[in-house]
């Protein structure tokens, strides 16, 4: 996020406050909580929690930083150094909407570049930039992993495939009209920002099953497969009653399954480059031999 | 004619592939079945023998990674998913998660089954939210039907599985930085040795595998490692996912054995969009150097390809014809890994900015004649000195582009390119460039 964008005001309602008021505050901290449950550490958790803090006030605001650093024993300035590292993170109100528009080389070519120009001027707004009804923040995004759906747009990280500038401005107008926009591939209906953000915050919302397991595409190789009968070599397994009863013995001296702590493990992984020297393990030896090696370049 | 040999796409038209249901009639967790009737390590002998090699960019055994991991010691070992999918060009397995997300569940249980681990993570990109939505579901569903939580199958083996969203940040799918960020840290590299396997998440040992490298897990275990090396090449065993996306008639995803040939998979996908012939093309993303239509012919596993000058890497098949300007999508590339980097190692973080800069004159025509060999300064003191992969990466389609398009760069000395290569030839649908327009020029 460059600097020299600084924010363009705030909507009324939208001024930093101090913090939460209780209510809010409880119910952040039983999120938070739920959240911290997940993992071994807590400070695992922060990502998370800021993505929490994005779909309670829509960004990661000053209040919301100070709530993550409270709860995690964290100075604000760690929280600050994390959420800045992100470009998910926003530091000023993002609009409902977040449009992406892919400008990656092969989007841009595919005609990512024409869409960008032309959403851009039509909205009148450039890169990280908010129209004034706060309905849509633009971006340029990077590969979003439906090059084979050139050129991409996303909206509030939604699929909207094969777009052309038309198709790209008539759904900018659908957004700022408030009529519902149907993703390619994802959900029947576009979330808004807070919404998409509780989602990634690990808080599901339901809608898994809507919308399409595939879409064209996707489906390209199985289909020519199909056609000419293609598949890969049989299992071998097929005969199998697919409802097979479950072994809950293994093979004797195996697993040690029902044994209370870590499975015995084979003989193989003792084959570790060098036993753990514990703690952090990270002993002064093999760092002074890395730089003699091309190691680190391994894997 | 090569065959393709769909195992991870195989299911992926059917009516609501993605839930539990669908995955089971379709053969789903036979894989784990078969895997909690072996020992663990014997689990991992299949895997070993198997060949199978990381499908995420570096190709790694993925059998002598786990086996890397040390005797255990009573505490804790991490199964780390890499779902962080963001090489440009890469689109393999967002479409896998979003069609069929149980084909990783049940290679995470059986690869933490094999590797003595009781807590596995799924770190995605934070901006899928569709595929975050599916796995989180999958997830549930795999815990509520017994393949998840405790006394799996009635085994007696526990496993919990975290799905964990980034927040945008490529430098996350190198897999220090991911476990950096899952820490709740800024995500940048760590320094290796010590490994993962050693020292990963926490501290701990720790297995980081790619998703399509995790998925094809079950089928070793239900075909055994003779039913995976049956496929590919001796070296580079078995079925992956070839995607195939730019100037093709029909881009997408196509699962052949390792070692089949972009002329081939060309074929299968109705060739170069009509009229069109190809000029240049990624092997494996980005950050592979490129090939030309001399090498169509190079089978695509892992050693031909080195052979050959460029890298596998995750298979994106990234076709461009030509009416595409080298320096154009060089330019556009290099934009990307100055953004990206994480700013940690001066080499990268300079060395990406000013990349960028000479580019952007080159590009706009207001190159001088010193640029080239400036530019290939550059990637020298970058490659091999940045501090993980993602320096080396920036330099390998500017090295590769200068190799084989060299004059395309010369003429960045004194005509921009979009006027030797004007951009609208090049998209899929007709329009007039803003530039043209402003100019009134016709074009």
């Amino acid at each position: 996020m460059s600097v020299d964008h600084a924010p363009t005001g705030r909507a009324p309602g939208q001024q930093h406050r101090a913090g939460y008021d209780e209510a809010t505050r409880a119910r952040l901290a039983a999120d938070a909580a739920a959240i911290i449950a997940r993992y071994p550490r807590e400070r695992s958790a922060l990502l998370p929690m800021l993505h929490l803090v994005q779909a309670e006030d829509g960004y990661v605001s000053p209040r919301g930083i100070a709530f993550c650093a409270a709860t995690l024993g964290l100075t604000t300035a760690e929280v600050s150094a994390v959420a800045t590292f992100y470009t998910q993170f926003k530091r000023h109100p993002n609009g409902t909407y977040t449009v992406g528009v892919c400008t990656n080389t092969l989007c841009a070519i595919m005609g990512g570049d024409a869409i960008w120009e032309e959403l851009s001027e039509h909205l009148g707004i450039g890169h990280d930039e908010t129209t004034p009804d706060g309905a849509i923040t633009l971006e340029r995004v990077e590969c979003n992993a439906a090059c084979d759906y050139a050129p991409v747009v996303m909206v509030n990280w939604e699929f909207f495939d094969n777009q052309t500038p038309a198709s790209a401005t008539a759904l900018a107008d659908d957004l700022r009209a408030g009529e519902a926009v149907r993703p390619t591939r994802g959900a029947d209906s576009v979330c808004t920002f807070r919404e998409m953000s509780r989602v990634l915050a690990g808080f599901g919302d339901g809608r898994a099953d809507e919308g399409v397991g595939a879409g064209g595409p996707t489906l390209a190789g199985l289909r020519v497969a199909q056609e000419h009968e293609w598949t890969a070599p049989a299992y071998g397994d097929e005969a199998t009653d697919t409802a097979a009863p479950t072994s809950g013995q293994p093979d004797a001296g195996g697993s040690g399954a029902g044994a209370p702590g870590a499975p015995v493990v084979g003989g193989e992984q003792s084959s570790a480059q060098r036993t753990p020297t514990g703690g952090r393990d990270a002993s002064a030896a093999p760092r002074a031999r890395k730089r003699a090696s091309d190691e680190a370049k391994e894997s | 004619m090569a065959h393709l040999t769909p195992v991870l796409s195989a299911h992926w038209d059917a009516e609501r592939s993605w839930t539990l249901p669908v995955y089971e009639a379709g053969g789903g967790y036979r894989g784990l079945r078969k895997a909690l009737t072996m020992a663990p390590a014997d689990v991992l002998t299949a895997v070993k023998e198997s060949g199978l090699r990381g499908r995420g960019g570096a190709g790694f055994p993925a059998g002598m990674k786990w086996g890397f991991l040390p005797a255990p010691d009573g505490g804790p070992r991490y199964l780390v998913v890499n779902a962080d999918e963001s090489e440009p060009g890469t689109c393999k397995d967002m479409p896998l998660l979003l069609a069929s997300p149980q084909e990783l569940i049940e290679g995470i249980v059986i690869t933490s089954y094999a590797i003595g681990c009781h807590h596995a993570f799924v770190y995605v990109r934070g901006e899928v939210l569709h595929i975050t939505r599916r796995l989180q579901q999958a997830v549930e569903a795999a815990r509520a039907a017994g393949y998840l939580g405790s006394d799996i199958l009635g085994s007696g083996f526990d496993l919990e599985v975290t799905v964990h969203a980034g927040a945008g940040a490529y430098i996350c799918g190198e897999e220090t930085a991911l476990l950096d960020s899952l820490e709740g840290l800024r995500g940048q590299p760590r320094l290796k040795p010590p490994f993962p396997a050693v020292a990963g998440l926490y501290a701990r040992p720790t297995v980081v595998n790619n998703v399509e490298t995790i998925a094809s897990v079950p089928g070793i275990l239900r075909g055994g490692a003779s039913w995976f090396t049956s496929m590919g090449t001796e070296r580079s065993s078995g079925h992956g996912l070839f995607s195939l996306s730019g100037h093709v008639t029909r881009p997408g995803q196509y699962e052949a054995p390792l070692g089949i040939t972009l002329r081939e998979l060309l074929e299968l996908a109705g060739g170069v969009r009509e009229g069109h012939e190809l000029k240049f093309w990624t092997p494996g993303g980005s950050s592979t150097p490129l090939f030309t239509a001399e090498h169509l012919d190079v089978p695509l596993d892992y050693e031909s390809v080195a052979t050959a000058g460029s890298m596998l890497g995750t298979r994106a098949l990234q076709i461009f014809d030509e009416t595409t300007s080298v320096v154009r999508a060089v330019t556009r590339w290099t934009e990307f890994y100055k953004h990206e980097s994480c700013g940690k190692c001066t080499p990268c973080r300079e060395g990406t900015y000013w990349l960028l800069q000479v580019l952007q004159r080159l590009e706009a025509g207001q190159g001088t004649s010193a640029d080239i060999e400036l530019l290939l300064d550059l990637c020298d003191n970058i490659l091999g000195r940045a501090f993980c992969a993602l320096g080396d990466g920036a330099t390998s389609c500017i090295t590769s582009g200068i190799q084989y398009f060299r004059d395309e760069f010369e003429a960045g000395t004194h005509t921009p390119a979009d006027v030797l290569f004007p951009p609208e030839r090049s998209s899929v649908f007709a329009y007039t460039p803003r530039s043209a327009q402003l100019a009134g020029v016709q074009r």
